[in-house]
């Protein structure tokens, strides 16, 4: 299923990206030229997205869920206080709500209608949650999506996808891997992958000796 | 509007494609168009749900053939058009009309780190009473509004369970046509697969979807 740029790119991009770009340039200078907008504003829109706000940040909510368990009741039962006390928040996380993964419980989280997504905990979706492969199976085949991002659930684990529908954003809170006790939160939220908060990965340890 | 972005249980969409390292933009104009919905949006001319189903309304062979920011693109501009802010004329030809009075930008730096940081809510503090408590048996309105709405054709007409109330909420289907607010209470309502889907689901398999209380009626 992955695949390398180039490939993917085809896929997903199939207008002439010169023209696009020609055209996003076009309209950049106009709405600034009419005095609509201004480009530093763009540029740090830009940057808190592509530098500052990403799934490193919704790591760190989970390291600290699996090391204290009382943040974790506090993240359960009222997750915009706890995540705020981590220090994040804001656009597309107004409302949050985290989901956990048990052994007989798996959440998947989906936006059939549109790309909503945890962008304070997780960034800007990747191309795949926002394409119409994912959006349409996610609800009606969750078992057969999960197979193709290599993960085979048993029968006996009840799996829960959650439509986004309005605008409560949720985030996946994945199964602790065994063999972590004693962990520092640095390095459990190392091993917290972006896809396990969405719900289409588990989280495993690195095998000793690999070159991860 | 039963349009193509009403995704949910569709067929013969392809494979899942995940890209390795994939970054945040792939091309400069894609972040470009992005923050300039948020720039535009700031004049308030418009609002979540009015710049959501500007996409909708993408025809349907474009909106699968465009890549997302494409969309983005294409929304913005009927939006801007329609609320007077540019014309069609100065979009293509990329300068000013003479008669165009030059502004100053509302979105300013700080105000763009502020939005980051705390959002934009469409909660509202206003008592509204709940049709609905959790626990309760209710069913999705079989209705098909040709605006916008929130409600995925895969879940009307079906039965599901009141999971949790998350509080009163502005309502999608008035607000993006600039025809009020209307708050009103929104609930997690669990669906079982298999009454969404038939016998091909998990057993104990299900689907949330979170439902304002003018999609659901009492059973």
């Amino acid at each position: 299923m992955t695949q390398d740029l180039s490939q993917a790119h085809q896929h997903e991009h199939q207008a002439v990206p010169s023209d696009l770009a020609l055209r996003v340039k076009a309209l950049e200078s106009l709405l600034v030229e009419k005095g609509l907008v201004d480009r530093a504003a763009l540029d740090a829109l830009v940057d808190a997205y592509e530098h500052k706000i990403g799934p490193r940040n919704g790591a760190r909510v989970v390291a600290r869920a699996w090391s204290d368990p009382a943040y974790l009741r506090r993240l359960l039962n009222d997750a915009d206080a706890a995540i705020s006390e981590m220090g994040f928040g804001g656009m597309q996380g107004e409302h949050m709500v985290v989901v956990e993964n048990t052994a007989g419980v798996h959440n998947l989280v989906v936006c059939t209608l549109c790309s909503c997504y945890p962008w304070p905990v997780l960034g800007l979706p990747p191309v795949w949650y926002k394409s119409a492969p994912y959006r349409s199976r996610a609800v009606i085949d969750p078992r057969g999506v999960l197979r193709e991002f290599g993960l085979q659930l048993s029968e006996e684990v009840e799996v829960r996808v959650w439509d986004s529908t309005a605008e409560v954003r949720y985030l996946v809170l994945p199964e602790r891997p065994s063999g972590t006790e004693g962990w520092s939160d640095e390095a459990l939220s190392a091993l917290v992958t972006r896809d396990a908060m969405i719900g289409v990965a588990k989280i495993s340890l690195p095998r000793v000796g690999s070159a991860a | 509007m039963n349009g193509v972005h009403d995704m949910g249980g569709m067929h013969g969409m392809g494979p899942i494609v995940e890209e390795k390292s994939e970054p945040v933009f792939h091309y400069e104009w894609e972040g470009r168009i992005f923050a300039m919905n948020r720039a535009m949006g700031a004049w308030r001319k418009w609002n979540l749900d009015a710049s959501r189903h500007s996409r909708e309304l993408i025809p349907p062979a474009e909106y699968l053939r465009m890549s997302y920011y494409e969309r983005w693109l294409a929304g913005l501009i009927e939006l801007m058009v329609q609320s007077g802010l540019t014309t069609r004329a100065e979009i293509a030809s990329g300068a000013p009309v003479p008669e165009s009075i030059k502004t100053v930008p509302i979105l300013t730096p700080e105000k763009a780190a502020f939005l980051v940081a705390k959002g934009i809510s469409t909660s509202r503090n206003v008592k509204v009473t709940a049709r609905f408590q959790v626990g309760q048996q209710v069913r999705a309105r079989n209705m098909h509004p040709v605006g916008h709405t929130r409600l995925p054709r895969y879940a009307r007409g079906k039965f599901g369970t009141i999971h949790r109330d998350h509080g009163v909420f502005v309502f999608p289907d008035t607000n993006a046509h600039f025809l009020g607010e209307k708050p009103q209470h929104v609930y997690s309502v669990r669906f079982e697969a298999r009454e969404l889907w038939g016998a091909q689901s998990g057993e104990k398999d299900s689907v949330y979807l979170d439902m304002w209380d003018d999609y659901l009626e009492s059973t």
